[in-house]
């Protein structure tokens, strides 16, 4: 099963060294649109404040408490695998799952809030209360953002998905679950790209 | 799509040269099929190899219709539109599908294993699969051919881009997919770098070709998907009217420029570095020397790729920035100049006492020498703003960019075909002929390039239809010369073609080279080596026996 690597520890080494390049290249994804957001933000300042709260603080923070719940599961998961307690790990990303469901919908219930004021991205948006360019930005920004991270949430969680699926039908061991390890790596990144948008969208005010 | 046609006529019963009952190589075996599923690293490159040749053809008959509309001051072959459409598609091609790929996915994928002694990559699917993506994007990016062309230039500047009414959309997206492909190779070949070396291969070891590649790989994963994300916001601008960059919904253009170049830059280097990689290896090779500061050629490479992302700035000295960012900007771009110098005289130290000679894989190292020291000193002049503000946006700027960017990979590349060709399919070219597409190549492009110099010091902006007529005779003869540097090309592509289906068998080892991946046999074995190997001697031991 190594393939035409040396040993399996070289293997995982090699697997856990592309995960880690490939989540770098998606902070730098994700890094060009933090950089649109802070050459909004000094542009637009005030506007970025008023816009951001309107933004529900509550369900932000839900999502950020749902999000770091799910990371402890994941995280549980890999433990319990190591430990082969395969069923176990199998069990708990399940519950990471329905975490990610969660999320999903908390923000499904935002998107449609926003729809009924008329905050739409682009020139799409006609809110009343907020008929400023800054704050067309900001919501603009804000759907961006959320969008891509949500898929991210989907990729993750389908990622998640398939590796909980076969550790259930004992396609795993104790020492053998690397797609596993690598999918719970994902799983945290995606956490952790939230705990950046979190105070961006619904704190800083 | 062009791989079979590559496993051209061998006869089997040749009588075998230094390898008696030499196991199958790896172009042998297999249908259509297996070469199309492949996972091997070097069919993988083979077929890189057709496809960004292709590539290259195609960017070549485009520049040759651009240089003939240019030979007269007004209208010569085609409209204004059909001109903006073709210098689009010319940039987007060269940069995109040749320049970028060429040298790391076809020399790098089929090398770099067996410079590592290894049996592949580290990710031999993934490998597969970049192919594949690099296909998609291609065919995405061609789309706009069909859809009536694009027309914003290949920098896809904003508002321009996101207003005009061609197919800049599909572009984008094409684009955006081929850099998939870059981020999947990069991620494979730094791993590979880093989990792949067979025992007794330290890093300072390491042939300097897999220095430059693993620089390469590092802005091809950090950068790439800046510029993927930004060319996914000037499309959905267009689609979806989101007015991040569009001033006329509230954007600002100025923030596209920052994004596009903070990729687009350092792009440069992705061009540049394997370029510098093959020429180390070009120089020891046929001086007969090991490099004159091994240390010094790598750690500039890595120097290069870190400050390569500092440097973006330099492409805005007019487009409003502050002087002060300027002058950092300005300041920070020369110390690429300093990096660079490094290898330059590293690279003619090489030279000293060593016994030269001058097959044409070394002729392409003085042409990329010459092309590179004139455009690398034309680029700190352009890194001053106080000139920039003179040649910006002018022919200068496009002879300067065309000097150091395409004249470096151009001759790099070539020098790695002709140098590598034996390892790649077993055969050898033949050396006159080389000889006179090498000097033929080399005579076009300055021809075609040092005109533009003094064109765009005279004021003529780049991308201009029509011109004044005191500019023609400059313009003839970059017409002229460029259709020289596509003779040399097509004698290129003859000589080679020919050396691929009639050239003498060869040794393993045609050059006396010392670096690893010559121990494998020539074409190697699909498994690369018969036996583990085991390092025991640096890449450029020319003291030993070999």
């Amino acid at each position: 099963m190594e393939g035409h690597f040396e040993s399996v520890e070289r293997k995982a080494e090699a697997a856990h060294l592309g995960m880690w390049l490939f989540l770098a290249s998606e902070v730098l994804l994700f890094g060009a649109l933090f950089a649109v957001y802070s050459g909004c933000r000094v542009e637009f300042g005030a506007d970025f404040v008023v816009a951001s709260s309107h933004n529900s603080i509550a369900i932000g923070t839900t999502n950020t408490f749902v999000l770091v719940t799910s990371s402890l599961c994941a995280a549980l998961a890999v433990h319990g695998a190591r430990s082969g307690h395969l069923r176990r790990a199998a069990a708990l990303l399940g519950v990471t799952v329905l975490f990610g469901l969660a999320f999903l919908v908390l923000k499904g219930v935002e998107y449609g809030e926003h729809f009924q004021s008329g905050i739409f991205p682009g020139s799409h948006y006609h809110y009343a209360e907020l008929p400023t360019h800054g704050a067309n930005a900001f919501f603009t920004l804000y759907y961006l953002m959320t969008a891509l991270h949500g898929l991210h949430v989907t990729g993750g969680m389908l990622a998640l998905g398939v590796v909980g699926h076969r550790a259930w039908r004992g396609g795993y061991s104790a020492e053998r679950h690397l797609p596993l390890e690598l999918s719970v790596l994902y799983w945290h990144l995606v956490d952790v790209i939230w705990l950046f948008l979190w105070p961006l969208l619904y704190l800083m005010h | 799509m062009t791989a079979p046609s590559l496993t051209l006529p061998r006869t089997v019963e040749e009588p075998p040269l230094l390898a008696p009952a030499a196991p199958a190589d790896y172009l042998h075996g297999g249908g259509v099929r297996s070469w199309l599923l492949t996972r091997d690293h070097k069919r993988i490159a083979v077929m890189f190899l057709g496809a960004t040749s292709l590539s290259l053809l195609l960017g070549g008959i485009l520049a040759l219709l651009l240089r003939v509309e240019l030979l007269t001051p007004g209208p010569t072959i085609m409209s204004a539109g059909a001109y903006n459409r073709s210098f689009t598609m010319h940039g987007i091609v060269m940069v995109f599908m040749f320049m970028i790929p060429a040298i790391p996915t076809v020399f790098g994928n089929f090398l770099l294993p067996l410079m590592l002694g290894a049996r592949d990559v580290a990710f031999p699917r993934l490998n597969l699969a970049s192919f594949y993506v690099y296909l998609l994007g291609s065919a995405i990016t061609l789309t706009s051919l069909v859809a009536g062309g694009a027309d914003m230039g290949w920098t896809f500047y904003v508002p321009y881009s996101t207003t005009s009414p061609s197919a800049v959309a599909n572009v984008a997206f094409g684009v955006f997919v081929l850099g998939l492909s870059s981020v999947m190779t990069g991620i494979n070949f730094i791993v590979t770098v880093h989990t792949m070396r067979t025992a007794g291969l330290s890093w300072h070891r390491l042939p300097l070709f897999v220095w430059s590649l693993y620089g390469t790989s590092i802005i091809q994963v950090l950068a790439t998907p800046v510029l993927g994300m930004s060319l996914l916001l000037v499309a959905a601008d267009r689609l979806f009217g989101i007015g991040i960059f569009d001033p006329a919904l509230g954007g600002d253009p100025l923030l596209f420029q920052h994004l596009f170049w903070f990729y687009s830059h350092p792009a440069v280097y992705i061009m540049i570095l394997p370029a510098m990689g093959v020429i180390s290896e070009v120089v020891c090779v046929y001086s007969r020397n090991p490099p004159a500061s091994y240390r010094a050629i790598a750690y500039s490479s890595l120097g290069i790729a870190l400050v390569g992302f500092l440097t973006w700035g330099h492409h805005l000295f007019v487009a409003g920035m502050s002087l002060f960012d300027g002058a950092v900007f300005g300041v920070l771009s020369m110390f690429v100049a300093v990096f660079s110098a490094i290898k330059v005289f590293t690279w003619t130290a090489t030279l000293r006492r060593g016994s030269v000679s001058f097959e044409t894989p070394m002729l392409y190292f003085f042409w990329f020498m010459f092309l590179f020291a004139f455009g690398g000193m034309t680029g700190v002049a352009v890194a001053t703003s106080s000139l920039d503000i003179h040649w910006h946006d002018t022919y200068f700027v496009v002879a300067h960019f065309h000097f150091i960017m395409v004249g470096g990979t151009l001759t790099a590349y070539l020098a790695a075909l002709h140098y590598w060709f034996p390892k790649f399919f077993g055969r050898r070219y033949n050396e006159r002929w080389a000889t006179i597409a090498s000097v033929t190549v080399f005579v076009g492009f300055v021809l075609t390039f040092v005109p533009q110099f003094l064109l765009g010091n005279a004021g003529m902006p780049r991308r201009y239809y029509a011109y004044p007529p005191e500019f023609q005779w400059l313009n003839v003869l970059s017409t002229g010369g460029a259709s020289i540097l596509a003779a040399g090309m097509l004698l290129t592509l003859v000589e080679l073609g020919y050396a691929l289906a009639a050239g003498p068998r060869t040794e393993r080892n045609p050059w006396g080279s010392r670096s690893y991946e010559w121990l494998s046999a020539s074409p190697p074995p699909t498994e690369n080596f018969e036996n583990e190997l085991v390092i025991a001697r640096g890449p450029y031991d020319y003291h030993l026996p070999e």
